[in-house]
């Protein structure tokens, strides 16, 4: 039962993540993001973490994807206003992604496959857990990732203010 | 897979689906009916005995209105738009419990169609996901007023989604569950009180946020007929409108339900287990009960709207993210001193 959900929730992630790259219209690619999101939350459900899959949905699909969309509805992108692209970074950029494509093979080539199994009924995924892990054993870690968002907002409130002279 | 479960499940929603859309439906005929009170008019009385029927003869109206898709529009998304509101408008009831559990001839039947032990999150992740129908639909009628309308939907729902969320940790802080039934139960009982009681600023933030969410006045700046034509359903006919107008009322239903729970006590109401009823019987009980209480939500979001004044558009930025955000994070902060000192 699970590995057909798995299989098919795999290939819809698949689908999705080719369909953002593939799109034509920016709008389209944000939306098939969206989708992307939702079909990750449920691996992370198969894997019995509803608070990741529920915290996944809200802070991307919920939010962060509200702003990527905003944008794109402000710039109103379309074929006409499409900066042109000269052919060096064409090249550059197809030779550069070729390398990656090089190097994802040969790693996957050199992994070795071993058993794996789903872990079935922990309770790893919950709030309580999640909460517990947290503040004990990867206390410093997230107090560290806070002061980098403190930072990181007060940069760009510092940004928006800067361009009100 | 458990198919009694599934049989008792799929009961359940139906139900619940039928009950959500009736009451949709009654509160528009209730909406108009308040306003006339409150403006001292009859309001409509001509469908049926005191125009009951008018819901009816409004459905068929929408029906049967014609359907005008704009030929510049993107007209995949503009169907989806008002799809994705109404859909997610109907899944956030999931998580209610709607009351104490029937039992027939040794066969429980609960109300509440999942118990989620992140039931909360749940309701977020859901109300946050509502929000693309809107932007959606505004952005695919290629019209600066939709778009406009879109814009300004967007950017409300994420400004009072973070009061609403700190709002409710100063909840969680109390009530030790994010699951919804939890919650509720944690209400009643010798010693317990109303969360209303115990998180009186939280309550008023939650509300003021459930105003702006349902984008209800003095909110509706998303579809301000004075400003924006219509706002995000300018271009929709039929009964694609009839969607969006139809998902408003049933997020309207959902979060009075949602108010009622959290703060309220939900189905349960002073002294209700000491009446010692039979189990079916307390059941009826309890789901009346609920259902009054999110009855008088609902009266007080139409009160409200025909009683105040719409927003200018940086005044409710304003209220926002420079009084409700600082508000609820001191009072997380007050819940949580409380705790730790008197607890």
């Amino acid at each position: 039962m699970s590995l057909y959900l798995f299989l098919t929730l795999a290939i819809l992630t698949i689908i999705s993540a080719l369909a953002v790259v593939f799109s034509k219209n920016p709008m389209y690619s944000v939306l098939w993001l969206i989708v992307c999101f939702f079909t990750v939350a449920g691996h992370y459900v198969l894997l019995n973490a509803q608070f990741l899959a529920i915290v996944h949905l809200i802070v991307y699909a919920g939010a962060i994807m509200v702003l990527f969309l905003f944008v794109v509805m402000l710039l109103n992108l379309n074929a006409e206003t499409e900066p042109h692209k000269s052919n060096l970074t064409k090249i550059a950029s197809a030779i550069s992604a070729g390398l990656f494509f090089v190097v994802l093979i040969a790693s996957m080539r050199a992994t070795e496959l071993g058993e794996f199994s789903l872990p079935n009924k922990s309770n790893i995924g919950f709030v309580e857990q999640v909460g517990k892990k947290l503040f004990t054993d990867f206390l410093l870690p997230f107090e560290i990732s806070s002061v980098l968002f403190l930072s990181a907002m007060i940069g760009s409130v510092l940004l928006a203010k800067k361009e009100k002279k | 897979m458990d198919w009694a479960l599934l049989l008792d499940k799929t009961i359940l929603i139906v139900i619940i689906f039928a009950v959500s859309l009736g009451i949709a439906a009654y509160s528009t005929y209730g909406e108009r009916k308040i306003a006339a009170f409150l403006q001292d008019r009859v309001g409509p009385d001509r469908a049926g005995p005191f125009g009951l029927l008018q819901p009816i003869a409004d459905g068929v109206k929408m029906f049967t209105k014609e359907e005008i898709i704009p030929n510049a529009s993107d007209k995949f998304l503009f169907i989806i738009g008002p799809c994705i509101f109404m859909m997610t408008a109907l899944m956030t009831s999931a998580i209610i419990p709607w009351g104490k559990s029937f039992n027939f001839g040794g066969h429980e039947f609960g109300l509440q169609v999942a118990d989620l032990n992140v039931g909360l999150l749940y309701l977020f992740a859901v109300v946050s996901i509502g929000g693309y129908g809107i932007m959606i639909g505004g952005w695919a009628s290629n019209n600066k007023f939709a778009l406009l309308g879109a814009l300004r939907a967007a950017s409300q729902m994420i400004s009072y989604e973070l009061a609403m969320g700190m709002s409710i940790v100063a909840l969680l802080l109390i009530n030790n569950s994010l699951s919804l039934r939890e919650i509720v139960d944690g209400q009643a009982g010798d010693g317990n009180v109303w969360n209303v009681v115990r998180q009186p600023v939280g309550f008023l933030i939650f509300l003021i946020c459930a105003f702006a969410e349902c984008n209800r006045a003095p909110f509706d700046l998303p579809e301000s007929e004075s400003e924006l034509v219509g706002g995000y359903h300018t271009e929709f006919s039929s009964m694609k409108l009839g969607l969006f107008l139809f998902a408003e009322y049933i997020n309207m239903f959902i979060s009075s339900a949602i108010i009622a729970s959290l703060y309220f006590g939900g189905y349960h109401f002073p002294g209700i287990d000491s009446l010692d009823l039979p189990q079916n019987i307390a059941a009826i009980v309890s789901v009346a009960v609920l259902f009054a209480k999110i009855l008088f939500f609902i009266f007080f979001f139409m009160w409200v709207r025909w009683t105040l004044p719409r927003f200018r558009y940086d005044q409710l930025m304003n209220l926002g993210w420079k009084v409700l955000i600082p508000l609820s994070i001191i009072n997380v902060l007050v819940t949580g001193a409380w705790i730790t000192f008197f607890k």
